[in-house]
């Protein structure tokens, strides 16, 4: 198991929501005041040094007119990163590649990275979430084809070496390609493609990409990767899915106490609760399918939107998309999780949010690194295969329920099938 | 109204058709053709109507090369020619409007009259203003309170719709924002080709229209040769669902 810290670098420091309709798009920027947001890019720099002291992998991404994340040209941080750091792999989560003008462009500034990292970079792509389409002045319609055409193009950008091609597609056109630098990783970085539907997991599963889910929990988790390595199989990939080939993004935090980890996970809640975004940008005219439209007619919610309402450190936890506890706890919950959906090789901490200040974020990250990552990388090396259930059906997920001293559990909604819109 | 299809370059189109007498061909707004409002049965009265659903648009295929205006005013003049309809007369609302005024430009000599209801599709305010507000990135009521005289009136109930009625409401809504998007609501070229228009040709708005200003169809109606303008008072973007009396009552006194 590899374990990759992230932080969404964040802008916190915002008038009360009740005063603004929406975190994304049309927040004025007159919020931000620079010399703060300095200070925080040189707190989340140093964040992802640290981690990489610790031995952890480094995962970062971006979005566009938005304070929960203050990087809207991950490429740059990557570049920044190749320089600061010597051994972690830079994981960049993603291109939003149906927002990108210019896939080869793309291809250049991975390439790039890759070399000025001597060859560390993971290149992950994604098609960009909905609030984005307005952003990157983007058409909401036929964006997953958009994106799989961009991405068979930057492939093909980076393993070409023998002077000019040319491309004339549905939604590209370039010619005389012919990209320097080459990558230094050979035949290119490694790719990544994270999608949030059975759907999208099928045609990353086909290529055999790595496939990274985000806050999914069990059911929901376990139908995409399942999808996922069917689609690998009837690729031809091999009967056995490698557990390196699938990725999963939780909130994470570690505390030496019970106490503790309630703390700091009660923070990084913020990463859900902050995410306040008017109608008109969370569903864009074609970004969901029409069935998904529909159900939403009907008063289907999101299952993180329908969290919201009613937060808790214990649901979410419950939810499967948050492991937070002490090193023993947060151990059992990973593994719990882990057999459930069929096996991952990688875990992207989310272990940074909000208020979550630098000492108690790099207490967590530290937790983590010396108390339970050991025990996943012994548990679950890169040998192992996903979706290894054998004749045993697993059973349905149990409750991890964290005590606090806060007061009693409360039973907050409980998210099952997260399906829905994709990502 | 019967229902037929007709498949024009490979691509499957629902044909609403009711009526006789001289051939009119209708061009539905960005809400799609519903053949059960008032104001169809007002012209279907005095005319034989063919109401095309654009591609995309209640059951009409969306072919993957399909993505402007444009391509819609090609397949009606191909689809024109499978019908037998030499000339007809024209109304377009909205982006029906669009098509027809690309319709147009491309073979003024078949059309008679022409209507065009609070149409899109060209540019002529300033490069830092909107000549159309941005339907996509305001909230959905102000979306309505721009759209109708009395939104109130006009709103939807989702749970009185079947889910296949809301399903062709999504797609609806789907396929507009793909000819809507880039650049929004127009063909930067359209306006350097309108002078080839013919036909006499007449532009209606209702008076309470948020979306296509008074100015804007001004702007519009002064690149058409001898264009003339009529408002519908109480009503907003969509006139003909409005006011379906004062609307056809237009129509008809206007197409003769």
């Amino acid at each position: 198991m590899q374990a990759w810290h992230f932080s969404e670098s964040a802008y916190p420091y915002l008038p009360p929501a009740e005063t603004y309709p929406s975190i994304r798009v049309s927040l004025p920027s007159k919020h931000f005041d620079p010399v703060k947001g300095a200070a925080l890019w040189d707190r989340y720099l140093e964040e992802w040094r640290i981690a990489e002291d610790e031995g952890l992998e480094i995962m970062l991404n971006e979005h566009h007119q938005t304070a929960t994340c203050a990087d809207p040209a991950a490429p740059m941080v990557l570049a920044a990163l190749a320089r600061l750091t010597t051994k972690a792999r830079l994981l960049i989560l993603g291109n939003p590649l149906a927002n990108r003008r210019q896939p080869v462009r793309v291809a250049e500034e991975m390439a790039l990275c890759d070399v000025l990292s001597h060859g560390r970079v993971e290149a992950g792509f994604v098609r960009g979430v909905p609030y984005e389409v307005s952003p990157a002045n983007s058409n909401p319609v036929r964006m997953g084809d958009r994106f799989w055409e961009a991405l068979d193009l930057i492939v093909k950008t980076w393993t070409s070496h023998d002077g000019p091609f040319s491309h004339e597609g549905r939604f590209f056109h370039h010619r005389n390609i012919n990209i320097w630098p080459r990558a230094y990783q050979n035949p290119h970085p490694p790719v990544w493609v994270s999608t949030t539907s059975p759907g999208g997991a099928a045609e990353v599963g086909a290529k055999g990409f790595v496939q990274a889910t985000f806050l999914t929990g069990f059911e929901a988790t376990r139908k995409i990767y399942e999808s996922y390595r069917a689609a690998w199989r009837k690729a031809g990939r091999g009967q056995d899915v490698p557990n390196h080939r699938l990725a999963y993004a939780a909130l994470i935090y570690v505390g030496e106490t019970e106490q503790e980890a309630h703390d700091g996970a009660e923070k990084l809640l913020w990463y859900v609760t902050a995410n306040k975004v008017a109608p008109q940008f969370a569903n864009p005219p074609g970004y969901a399918p029409v069935a998904a439209q529909v159900a939403m007619q009907r008063g289907v919610e999101h299952p993180l939107k329908q969290f919201s309402k009613n937060p808790s450190v214990e649901a979410a936890i419950r939810s499967g998309f948050m492991f937070a506890g002490t090193p023993d706890q947060v151990y059992e919950q990973i593994k719990r999780h882990y057999d459930y959906v069929g096996g991952y090789g990688h875990l992207l901490i989310m272990g940074q949010a909000g208020f979550l200040e630098h000492d108690d974020t790099v207490k967590g990250i530290r937790n983590f690194a010396r108390h339970v990552y050991p025990r996943l990388k012994e548990m679950f090396p890169k040998t192992k295969i996903s979706g290894d259930f054998g004749d045993v059906p697993p059973e349905p997920p149990e409750r991890f329920v964290l005590r606090s001293s806060h007061g009693v559990e409360t039973d907050g909604p409980l998210i099952s099938a997260l399906g829905g819109a994709s990502a | 109204m019967k229902r037929t299809t007709v498949t024009i370059a490979n691509c499957e189109l629902e044909i609403h058709e009711g009526g006789s007498g001289a051939p009119l061909l209708f061009l539905h707004p960005g809400a799609g053709f519903r053949a059960n409002d008032p104001y169809v049965a007002l012209l279907t009265a005095h005319r034989r109507v063919i109401a095309p659903s654009h591609p995309g648009f209640g059951t009409s295929q969306l072919p993957d090369w399909i993505d402007h205006v444009d391509d819609i005013a090609h397949i009606y003049l191909e689809l024109m020619d499978k019908m037998g309809l030499a000339k007809v007369d024209l109304i377009g609302c909205s982006i029906g409007g669009w098509i027809a005024a690309e319709m147009l430009t491309k073979a003024p000599e078949r059309f008679g009259k022409v209507m065009l209801v609070a149409p899109v599709g060209v540019k002529t305010g300033p490069t830092d203003k909107l000549d159309i507000p941005d339907i996509y990135v305001m909230p959905p009521a102000d979306v309505q309170a721009l759209m109708f005289h009395d939104p109130a009136k006009m709103a939807v109930d989702p749970s009185k719709l079947k889910d296949e009625e809301l399903a062709v409401m999504a797609r609806n809504r789907e396929t507009l924002a793909l000819l809507v998007w880039e650049p929004y609501m127009h063909n930067p070229k359209l306006r350097r080709r309108l002078h080839r228009v013919a036909s006499p040709t007449l532009f209606v708005r209702g008076e309470s229209d948020g979306l296509v200003s008074a100015a804007y169809l001004e702007a519009y109606a002064a690149l058409v040769p001898g264009a003339i303008i009529a408002t519908i008072p109480q009503a907003g973007h969509a006139p003909q669902i409005e006011q379906p009396q004062a609307f056809a009552q237009i129509a008809l006194d206007f197409l003769g």
